[in-house]
């Protein structure tokens, strides 16, 4: 089974966000690292980047296989984790610390209620186990 | 139903991630895909490879037969044990699957196809049996296969053998292969490392895989042997050749034997081929942009448009690589279309990687 944090909330399409007051920390979970495998590339929005939920804002690519991230809230980028560029790997060490991919400044906090929290994250992912 | 190698539970037992290959439940890596890639670049890394199949054929006519099926002579094997890679045609000079076979001497040979291609391969061995009235084909899905692959490979598998056994083995050159005991031993593999390719019967499997553990070798699965082969520069059936390219826009024609009078499946239609201009080429790729190369995205030259046949991230190289077949004449920078985004590609002689060492510095051959 795969580590899924009960503070987390999640999208179906496997990122997670960590939200403290109005900014929302964005990666991508424990089970989408494995199911990817081993990192080799990571595309970040840029920031000043303004981006609405749903959006496809970046790309993050195995050995065998790229992925679209999308975003999980409307807002403006106000920092992404450049380490990521030289070392995707963090992704695949610790999805949920050094491997965060960017944070939102959200517009909207209603759109919270949108996300998945962590037990109903953990169901839509248990059959895939 | 998917069918299980006798190492099944050999590989459940190291936590391999299983994926369905061809039919069979095989791992796709043990952990990590990278660490295991380096393993075979460093050390010693062994894969199950039980899943290929083995035909064994013989009888007086099998020289003959094998001479007009393949499309390399096997009438260069003049020392008992050698190997020779060959692609086997059909009429119109496509590729019904590559292969390698062994001389084990006399009028035997031990061929070794590929599991994917495994019915359609038996079903156009038997259907050329025609004339050649003395001729056994046997498959020997008895057999297991182990492929020991790394600069340590020879010698932690070694390890396995008695000491009379050993000197046998350790005379093997390169492309050659030896019945020890149960054992048949041949120094070949698709990885681009020396190593050993290890055939026995069944039964035998989980033990010697056991001994290989003990030994200090590695289990490393599907995915790192493809980015292996990838830098090896070796091509893979079904992905960069098919029943409808021919060896000529394959990066295959060093194994066509073409010169002389044998007739072969597919010979007319490679000398049509030829004569009409080859029209397409197969070449390496080393992506400059940050990125991944992957199969069947577009390639954009100023001859015209071609098409990514094997593309992945290079561990060795720390970069994107792939193979191409783009149009002939086609040299030096192309764009690759990547998400609506063009990257770009350098055109680059494979292998990429040899022996542990990188070939390709900045686009050029360094060991030309």
């Amino acid at each position: 089974m795969s580590n899924v944090p009960s503070e987390l909330k999640f999208l179906s399409s496997h990122e997670w966000v960590l939200i403290e007051d109005d900014i929302a920390t964005v990666g991508v979970s424990d089970h989408a690292q494995e199911l990817l495998g081993d990192l080799v590339f990571v595309e970040l929005p840029d920031e000043g980047d303004s981006v609405s939920a749903g959006d496809s804002v970046g790309v993050i690519e195995s050995v065998k296989a790229a992925s679209d991230t999308y975003a999980p809230l409307s807002g403006e980028i106000v920092e992404i984790n450049s380490e990521l560029e030289d070392s995707p790997e963090r992704i695949n060490d610790d999805p949920y610390g050094d491997g965060w991919m960017y944070k939102i400044k959200m517009e909207d906090a209603d759109e919270v209620d949108n996300l998945l929290d962590a037990d109903s994250y953990a169901d839509s992912i248990a059959e895939d186990e | 139903m998917s069918q299980k190698t006798p190492l099944y539970q050999s590989h459940l037992k190291a936590s391999a991630k299983m994926v369905d290959f061809a039919g069979w439940e095989m791992p796709i890596h043990y952990g990590s895909q990278i660490t295991e890639h380096q393993i075979v670049r460093t050390d010693a890394g062994m894969f199950d490879v039980s899943h290929m199949t083995v035909v064994d054929v013989s009888g007086v006519d099998s020289s003959a037969y094998l001479r007009y099926l393949l499309a390399n002579d096997i009438a260069k094997l003049s020392t008992e044990g050698k190997a020779l890679y060959s692609c086997m045609l059909n009429q119109s000079g496509g590729i019904v699957d590559d292969l390698i076979v062994y001389w084990l001497g006399g009028a035997d040979y031990r061929v070794v196809i590929n599991s994917a291609t495994r019915e359609k391969d038996i079903g156009w061995l038997n259907q050329h049996v025609g004339d050649f009235s003395d001729l056994s084909l046997k498959e020997r899905d008895d057999i297991a296969m182990i492929a020991v692959q790394g600069p340590q490979a020879i010698e932690k598998t070694l390890s396995l053998f008695d000491q009379g056994s050993r000197a046998v083995i350790e005379s093997l050159g390169r492309f050659f292969g030896t019945t020890v005991g149960d054992y048949f031993v041949a120094r070949t593999g698709y990885t681009g490392e020396d190593g050993f390719e290890l055939l026995m019967p069944n039964a035998m499997a989980a033990e010697c895989w056991q001994q290989l553990l003990d030994a200090g070798v590695k289990p490393c699965g599907l995915g790192a042997r493809d980015t292996l082969r990838l830098e090896a520069g070796m091509s893979l059936y079904g992905t960069d050749m098919d029943e409808t390219t021919s060896p000529l826009i394959s990066g295959l024609s060093w194994t066509l034997a073409m010169q002389d009078e044998r007739d072969f499946i597919g010979k007319q239609a490679l000398l049509e081929e030829k004569s009409n201009g080859v029209k397409q080429q197969l070449v390496g790729l080393l992506l400059k942009d940050k990125g991944v190369l992957r199969n069947h995205l577009k390639v954009i030259t100023d001859k015209g448009e071609g098409e990514i046949t094997s593309g992945s991230y290079s561990p060795t190289l720390s970069q994107s690589i792939a193979l191409a077949r783009i149009p002939s004449g086609v040299s030096g920078e192309v764009e690759v279309e990547v998400r609506n985004k063009h990257l770009k590609a350098d055109i680059v002689k494979f292998p990429f990687v040899r022996q542990g060492e990188p070939c390709v510095t900045n686009g050029s051959m360094s060991n030309e």
